[in-house]
């Protein structure tokens, strides 16, 4: 009889499964991920070292000494032990972080506008009193821009009612404000002493939160061509919400990593981060073995740092407030030794 | 969870040479060995003593490029936060904005 070992659902959950188990786990993920979204399923190799890793009874697991990367940390200033500036220091000087994050727990662009001064200060003092770069975070969320939150008309309630032309004519307005907005926030976190931007979660509202981001990077890129421009995925495949958006002529509904990373490439972007979302009903074997495929055809078109999103909920991390070590740990080392990512 | 991704597969930040790595991605757009042996090249080193806290600590404080604080490793004297960045840009031969700014605002 195979011994059972500890391992964890996508929800974090602790369950127990054979070896065999999680190797048919692995399998089974990399062909559907391969399925959907056209790429080669893991090799043989990278199945057997990502069963290694999972099999593994060890508490915590980690790269080998010499292939750490760098970690591109969100959340890391934002008042939640201290003040902003503290917390930041904290994320430097105790948790060893490479990049640090200035944001706001009102984490969109739009609501940034109204207290830009405000974030422009503290990004100006927070430069004074640490070493490490300090890039300024937030998320398009284009969806804030329809009523009753913002001025154009609702498209998720125009869909349901047929009205395509007057959904698609108010995620158009809606980019503009949208672009308007990320344009003027990051300009000035970046006149304030930003290292860099963040756009965090872009594509969450499907493909015109990444149209209208694209163009925001564009502008940004012409403006400062040193600054670093990060941009962090909401999901493995770009929505069709609107169905006809493209970039320089290719449609962006139903891009996967490697594309979207092409026409980021292509629009400016320095730092690059796809997102895989946890399926809780899978053990995190199998979401780990699927992220891995979709990810992996990105880093032989990779001009740019390709940083996967190991945050709650993506990329092999569970989604629960409070991510288990080992689960984490087994993520971020099977991103490192297969992808030979960039960073984190 | 911060934590664990630092303790997982991190460079390890101002501990090592994390945060001079970092820079080269996000300035240059380096992937991450053209980074690494970029920083190893200009700091003397190897590219395994960008991750190595113990080389990392001296290299840091011989070039003045800021060491981690605490109780036990204080460093009265010498360059860290704003002049470190001074020091950082020059040895990387790079143009970090909030130098440039601090420059410009201060009159230097």
């Amino acid at each position: 009889m195979e011994a059972r070992i500890p391992t964890r659902m996508g929800d974090g959950f602790m369950v127990e499964m054979t070896r065999s188990e999680l190797r048919a786990d692995i399998q089974v993920a990399s062909e559907e991920a391969a399925r959907r979204a056209r790429v080669p399923p893991l090799t043989a190799d990278e199945q057997a070292h990502l069963l290694d890793i999972y099999a593994s009874p060890a508490a915590f697991t980690a790269v080998d000494i010499g292939d750490q990367v760098v970690l591109s940390c969100d959340g890391g200033g934002s008042k939640m032990t201290g003040t902003d500036i503290q917390d930041l220091l904290e994320s430097e000087q105790r948790l060893g972080q490479d990049i640090l994050e200035l944001w706001h727990i009102e984490y969109s662009y739009k609501a940034i506008k109204t207290i830009l001064p405000f974030q422009q200060q503290v990004m100006q003092n927070a430069q004074l009193m640490l070493t490490a770069p300090i890039q300024y975070g937030a998320q398009p969320n284009l969806a804030f821009y329809s009523k009753p939150d913002g001025p154009a008309s609702n498209w998720f309630e125009l869909l349901p009612k047929g009205d395509i032309a007057g959904a698609r004519a108010a995620i158009d307005e809606a980019m503009e404000h949208a672009t308007q907005d990320m344009v003027y926030v990051t300009g000035g976190m970046i006149e304030a002493g930003a290292d860099g931007v963040d756009f965090d979660t872009t594509g969450g509202a499907g493909d015109g939160d990444f149209l209208s981001t694209l163009r925001a990077v564009k502008r940004v890129r012409e403006k400062y061509p040193e600054a670093g421009i990060e941009l962090g995925m909401a999901g493995e495949l770009v929505i069709g919400v609107h169905g006809e958006l493209e970039w320089e002529g290719r449609r962006l509904a139903g891009l996967w990593p490697r594309e979207q990373l092409e026409v980021c490439q292509d629009a400016g972007v320095t730092l690059f981060g796809p997102a895989v979302n946890i399926r809780t009903s899978k053990s995190c074997a199998w979401n780990i073995a699927y992220s891995l495929t979709v990810i992996k055809p990105c880093m032989e078109v990779a001009r740019i740092p390709v940083h996967p999103n190991v945050g709650e909920g993506v990329c092999g991390v569970p989604v629960n407030g409070y991510p288990p070590e080992d689960a984490a740990s087994r993520a971020a080392k099977a991103l490192v030794d297969i992808l030979r990512c960039d960073g984190l | 969870m911060d934590v664990t991704h630092a303790l997982a597969a991190g460079m390890g930040g101002m501990r090592t040479a994390g945060d001079l790595v970092a820079r080269m991605q996000m300035s240059r757009g380096m992937r991450l060995k053209e980074a690494k042996d970029y920083v190893a090249g200009k700091l003397g080193c190897t590219v395994r003593d960008l991750s190595d806290s113990y080389a990392m600590e001296q290299i840091r404080g011989e070039k003045g490029l800021g060491r981690i604080l605490d109780h036990s490793n204080l460093h009265p004297g010498e360059p860290n936060a704003m002049m470190a960045k001074f020091r950082i840009a020059e040895l990387l031969g790079i143009r970090i904005n909030s130098v440039d700014k601090f420059r410009d605002l201060a009159g230097l």
